[in-house]
């Protein structure tokens, strides 16, 4: 029996919201790999998004010295994190917005629907949150009788095709616009039969089917990108003004934001102000970003509410490794450039964070053993590194994380024994020469046992040469 | 300048041309190369794989090896790679201070066969003659770990005879990735698909790299494919000469029949 | 134990030991001259209109952009000069939404404007007004004084007030959710015009 003590830190409970997949990597993998439309709507998004990232990032001339400050910045809230949420919290109230703490999911979700239910509406608009899908928020509302409304297009594209989300900045990313058009004539209500799948006409649908819900719904539920501790101020960067509604239309505003998202003053927003939108959509900046503290008598919500999450960042940061994981600013660069994920898409990945960062985190949030196949979930090829506008480490957080994973009895058994060979260079030359004899004699063709086998279904061995480097070299 | 040679398990085993190949440039080149026996494996599979504990000794066994040594070189980026990067936090997480100054040391000390070439020896052009249309792929950890950037790429040019044809997105990564292609082959077939289909796409008949398990990976996916392509480690290039051809008669690293 | 002292808990054993204090390195670049030719670069490149004109035209100019007898709504403390005679002008009184999303644009001034980005600020000044008046009109037509532009973020944040509310704009509403290409048009003002001002 595990004893969890109450301030000790905690993962994520299982059977809420959105961490944990049905299966592992691999299997999730192979059916992924099989569809031809998602590898080729995959490869074209991302392709896209990487030449426009790579164009906007080279024209900043102090971009590495920006990721060094981002990453400072990161790595001192973690250190003084307790301190800097209890700034937060008496900054915000202090400007007439209520804290709420949430130790987990289930908490914060009651949180929520405890809020929604005392202003007596029936519905919410949504700005598009990984936290709140994290925490699964939309089945916590839709269980107590509220419909989540989702507003981001992608979000929307998602909601209305009974789909699950692939990308942290754009959920429909599997989606192109053909598939768009048949999701919107099959599950819009009112749309025009003529649909066509032009961008811009799509767009203007999703604009006329939202404006009325937007104008009639009394209560909003956001996430944010920084709550600065120094002022009480929280920000959202966005692009296509669905936030704006709904940080500013409605009477009751829910904010629900991870508690590692709080930077300590008002001028480290000058620098994620300038990594985030570059390595995010490769945009110098995003088309509008709403900052607010507090509330602001006659103009925009008249309540507002802050609720701080833990649900696992605790557990994750008390890694001395692991916890620069929680640096991240959900750009989604790491998955853009990121090879396995181009060719897998977000779902293989079966949690909300999906891709490099996804491979580190959710493991993480969760424990180990719950989501022990996402570190091998790479071939740690360092894109995601280089990529990061924080500097996450995140081969080296996935390296940290294997070591932790639980590990297959035959292959503990195999590596011991390699092991042990390599420390002994008399067993080692046996082995080398066990290598060319076996591959000689016993096994025909060119494959390997398993589970090696995997790796040579698709490639030929090389032929064993027939004197290892070390013979010759003895020889000469 | 006498060099070291970190021969690497899988040159040592499966790819002894590339590593003769390192010696006969090097000796080419007047330098005194040596061999410590004592050496087998850097333990980059042990960490990579999540047996960090495990790969202590051989992390301990590597050090004690090369510490003699002013200037070692492995044909590898990746080993160089683990050496540089794994090796003194394996130590210190294993609670070994002094392992860990010693590895940082030798690790100071450690090449990848392109970086000696142009940073310490000071070449590019080594005397090669390779007549062969050649696309070079940028293997990650030569790439983003050891930044070795257009060294590899320099040299090539000074070969004679080379007729060098750039790898259209050469920085995505090939799938092998050691247990990467064993635990998620799917996917890492997947990758290598496409890395196959931008080597043909050059027409080039030879595809080098600086990582014998790379080539390993690439070559392999070639030779499956009947694709008519043969996969040559950098330094079988640099080691030919107009006297001197390659090993086979037909140039080194052959993969398959 | 509420939640709020068992999470200060958890993080607080989480960071036992405690970690290094951390120096932020802020090497990166603040100076910088205001261009204004790279305002105006910015702009278009994100399909903002730009008119530069001086303070007298500005009536003139918003006549050119809107038709006769368009209904526009603003700020209350906007310079009544810079209004037409040729446009139906209502000051915001506290107007309910739904009359805000029915007039044919919005015309405001801003608090600062980034050269680098391409980006104007409001911040709910009384020649800015209510955050509402500038979202749900169709057309945002926004004046800007040189005086008010600064040469990139670091110095945007210098000059603003975070106590107020604040909106930043960088071209018409977007999205890039359609195969990560950029279209104009959700639900932000489609069209933006941008003034600027000697
Ligand atoms: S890990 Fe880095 S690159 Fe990936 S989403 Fe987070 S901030 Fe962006």
């Amino acid at each position: 029996m595990r004893r969890t003590f109450l301030g000790m830190p905690t993962t994520a409970p299982a059977g809420v919201g959105q961490l944990r997949g049905a299966e592992s990597f691999p299997a999730a993998a192979r059916r992924a790999l099989g569809d031809a439309q998602l590898r080729r709507n995959l490869g074209h998004a991302t392709a896209t998004i990487r030449a426009k990232s790579g164009a906007v990032i080279g024209e900043v001339p102090d971009w590495e010295r920006l990721r060094a400050a981002g990453s400072a910045i990161k790595a001192d809230v973690l250190a003084r994190l307790p301190e800097l949420l209890e700034q937060l919290e008496q900054r915000v109230s202090a400007a007439g917005g209520v804290v709420h703490w949430a130790a987990d999911a289930i908490e914060a979700n009651a949180i929520v629907v405890d809020l929604v239910r005392a202003t007596g509406s029936d519905r919410v608009i949504k700005v598009k949150s990984m936290v709140t899908q994290e925490i699964g928020l939309n089945e916590a509302l839709e269980g107590a009788g509220i419909a989540p409304v989702e507003t981001d297009l992608a979000e929307l594209i998602v909601q209305l095709g009974e789909d699950r989300p692939s990308h942290i900045l754009v959920p429909a990313i599997h989606r192109n616009r053909a598939e768009i058009r048949e999701i919107f004539l099959r599950a819009m209500p009112g749309v025009d039969p003529g649909l066509t799948d032009e961008p811009a006409v799509l767009a203007a649908a999703a604009r006329r089917f939202l404006r009325q819900t937007f104008l009639s719904t009394s209560v909003a539920v956001s996430g944010a990108n920084f709550a600065v501790a120094e002022t009480g101020t929280l920000a959202v960067v966005e692009s296509e003004g669905n936030g704006r509604m709904c940080l500013t239309l409605p009477r009751t505003l829910i904010t629900v934001m991870g508690v590692e998202k709080v930077v300590p003053t008002w001028r480290d927003l000058e620098v994620f102000l300038q990594l985030l939108p570059r390595a995010s959509t490769g945009e110098r900046m995003n088309p509008y970003t709403s900052m607010w503290t507090g509330i602001t008598p006659g103009d925009g919500p008249q309540e507002f509410h802050l609720v701080l999450l833990d649900n696992g960042r605790s557990a994750v940061l008390a890694d001395e490794v692991g916890r620069q994981a929680l640096h991240c600013i959900r750009c989604s660069a790491c998955l853009n450039v990121c090879p396995v994920y181009e060719r897998t898409g977000g779902h293989a990945y079966g949690s909300v964070y999906p891709g490099p960062i996804g491979a580190v985190l959710s493991p993480q949030l969760t424990g180990v053993v719950d989501n022990a196949s996402l570190p091998y979930a790479s071939s740690l090829c360092g894109a995601c590194y280089d990529a990061c506008p924080v500097k996450i480490d995140i081969p080296e957080l996935l390296v940290h994380l294997r070591d932790q994973a639980p590990h297959p009895r035959a292959e503990s058994a195999v590596m011991a024994a390699a092991a042990y060979a390599m420390d002994h260079p008399a067993l080692f030359a046996a082995a080398q020469r066990a290598t060319r004899l076996s591959r000689l004699t016993g096994r025909r063709g060119r494959g390997l046992p398993p589970p090696l086998s995997g790796w040579t279904a698709g490639r030929d061995l090389p032929d064993p040469p027939a004197q290892t480097f070390r013979q010759w070299w003895a020889q000469r | 300048m006498r060099i070291a040679l970190f021969v690497t398990c899988l040159a040592d085993t499966l790819f002894p041309e590339a590593a003769k190949a390192t010696v006969r440039l090097l000796e080419r080149l007047g330098h005194e190369v040596a061999f410590p026996p004592g050496q087998t494996c850097c333990g980059q599979m042990h960490v990579n794989t999540g047996y960090q504990e495990q790969a202590v000794p051989l992390v301990r066994r590597h050090v004690r090896v090369f510490d003699p040594y002013d200037v070692i070189v492995a044909p590898s980026g990746s080993c160089v790679g683990s050496v540089r990067h794994q090796h003194a936090m394996v130590a210190r997480r294993a609670g070994d201070v002094r392992l860990a100054a010693r590895a940082e040391s030798v690790a100071g000390r450690t090449y990848e066969l392109s970086e000696l070439l142009v940073d310490v020896l000071g070449v590019t052009d080594v005397g090669a003659f390779f007549p062969h249309r050649v696309t070079y792929h940028p293997t990650c950890h030569s790439l983003r770990m050891l930044r070795v950037g257009d060294r590899p790429v320099r040299l090539l040019r000074a070969v004679r005879g080379l007729d060098l044809v750039e790898l259209p997105a050469a920085e995505q990564c090939c799938g092998f990735g050691g247990t990467f292609a064993v635990k998620n082959a799917d996917t890492s077939t997947a990758m290598l698909a496409d890395k196959m289909r931008h080597v043909m796409s050059t027409g080039a008949e030879v595809c080098t790299a600086g990582d014998a398990s790379c080539l390993m990976h690439i070559g392999g996916g070639l030779s499956r494919m009947r694709a008519g392509v043969r996969t040559v480690h950098l330094a079988e290039i640099l080691a030919s000469t107009e006297q001197d051809v390659v090993t086979d008669g037909r140039g080194g690293l052959v993969v398959g029949s | 134990m509420n939640a709020r002292e068992t999470i200060l808990a958890r993080l607080r054993a989480a960071l036992d030991p405690a970690p290094a204090p951390v120096t932020v390195p802020r090497d990166y670049l603040r100076d910088g001259q205001v261009d204004l030719d790279l305002l105006v670069d910015r702009l278009t490149d994100y399909r903002a209109h730009v008119h530069q004109v001086a303070e007298p035209a500005v009536a003139d100019t918003i006549a050119g952009i809107l038709p006769v007898g368009a209904r526009v709504v603003v700020p209350p403390g906007l310079p009544p000069a810079w209004l037409p005679a040729t446009v139906t002008v209502r000051a915001d009184d506290g107007h309910d939404n739904s009359e805000i999303t029915a007039v044919d644009g919005v015309i405001t001034a801003a608090a600062v404007a980034i050269a680098d980005t391409g980006t104007v600020v409001l911040d709910g000044s009384p020649d800015q007004g209510r955050r509402v008046l500038s979202l749900l009109p169709d057309l945002h037509i926004c004046v800007v004084r040189a005086a008010q532009v600064v040469a990139n973020v670091p110095q945007a944040l210098t000059r603003l007030n975070p106590h107020r509310p604040l909106t930043w704009i960088s071209g018409p509403s977007a999205t890039s959710d359609i195969e990560l290409n950029r279209v104009e048009g959700v639900h932000g003002p489609r069209t933006l015009h941008i003034i600027l001002l000697p």
